[in-house]
């Protein structure tokens, strides 16, 4: 499939379930963080799930070959830092560079301003990258870039770990969603 | 007739998607990624190109010679790549779903919880931050969390565990406004 066709093609698809789940919402979205909706951590981790299981098993029957799949290298400093960024620009400005565009297409006019901020954000990083790029490569983990090789056990054990944590997660979750007034939905204004 | 009218002005926006659905859904989009490209879906790579792009016009001799933009700008062509596709698509993806379930809506959303008056520049502050922060982790929430821990990575994992903390630790300071 042509870059073109395969790129606009799970570019709807992506972008159209994200704004089914309610991802456009900044109410919905900033409300995981409040710990009043779980929608966030629920669909990202049901996806994660799905499409690490989905791997594994298509590269079990060779459909898949592991090696060609893009692992980000293991920078763990570099990740954390910029988790923990991007994790404060979701809890202020109620998006993460995704999800914003969803917001943008729903009329949101705060998540076009939050765009602009992305945009510039971005033009400040590459104005001082000289005296920065140290950043971009902290905290290299040398030994291993996934959790299987770092922690030496299966894949396997791996997946059903996180089957039972996501489980937990929608437990959790529910349970402290109706302790409040249950998730955002989508006619509240 | 006038039935037929009344019952349209009566149908508000659609309820959200479940959950559990979503996220297989979501779940689905991603495998299918990584099976036809060999690697996941993403945002920022784009917004960053499309810096370098406006970059070209606004002030082509700093773009070039910047060290993390100009390599970009080398060919003259910064939006042409992949992720540009896909952040497209996602933007008509997000369209079609909100038109069908009439979720389109002009407004300046997000004040309740997010600064009040000053939602404006929780906007601007939270995207700045997520722009820089997206640079340093060279990944965002779709591009290093999502996809990044799809395939085991421990930067993708990193990545969602300080996403979270701090997440969670900044929305205790933020403000509810009227």
């Amino acid at each position: 499939m042509g870059i073109i066709l395969s790129g606009l093609l799970l570019g709807v698809a992506f972008g159209f379930v994200l704004e089914r789940a309610g991802f456009g919402n900044p109410n919905k979205l900033t409300g995981q963080f409040r710990l009043t909706d779980w929608s966030v951590f629920k669909v990202m981790f049901t996806a994660i799930v799905f499409a690490a299981v989905g791997l594994m098993v298509l590269e079990h029957f060779g459909l898949v070959d592991a090696s060609s799949l893009f692992v980000p290298p293991a920078f763990l400093g570099a990740a954390a830092l910029g988790g923990a960024l991007v994790g404060a620009g979701f809890a202020v400005g109620g998006y993460c560079p995704g999800t914003s565009v969803v917001g943008l297409m729903s009329g949101r006019i705060d998540a076009a301003i939050f765009l602009i901020g992305l945009l510039l954000g971005t033009v400040l990083f590459a104005g001082i990258y000289p005296s920065i790029e140290a950043l971009t490569s902290l905290g290299e983990y040398a030994k291993a870039d996934t959790l299987p090789d770092a922690f030496n056990i299966s894949d396997i054990a791996i997946n059903i770990i996180m089957i039972v944590a996501a489980v937990g997660i929608f437990i959790l979750g529910s349970w402290m969603e109706k302790k409040f007034k249950g998730p955002v939905s989508s006619q509240e204004i | 007739m006038m039935m037929a009218i009344e019952k349209k002005v009566q149908e508000g926006p659609a309820p959200y998607m479940n959950p559990l659905l979503a996220g297989i859904l979501l779940g689905v989009v991603l495998l299918a990624t990584f099976v036809i490209t060999g690697h996941g879906l993403g945002a920022t790579g784009f917004t960053t190109r499309l810096t370098a792009w406006i970059g070209m016009y606004v002030a082509p001799v700093a773009t070039n010679a910047n060290d993390y933009l100009g390599g970009m700008v080398d060919e003259g062509k910064p939006l042409n790549a992949w992720i540009s596709w896909q952040v497209f698509g996602l933007a008509i993806g997000a369209l079609i779903s909100a038109f069908l379930a009439r979720r389109i809506q002009f407004k300046l959303d997000g004040g309740k919880f997010l600064g009040g008056s000053k939602r404006p520049w929780t906007a601007l502050i939270g995207g700045i931050l997520a722009g820089f922060g997206a640079r340093v982790a060279a990944g965002c929430t779709s591009g290093l969390g999502l996809s990044g821990a799809a395939v085991l990575s421990l930067a993708g994992f990193t990545f969602l565990g300080t996403f979270f903390a701090v997440g969670l630790l900044m929305s205790r300071f933020m403000k509810e406004g009227q």
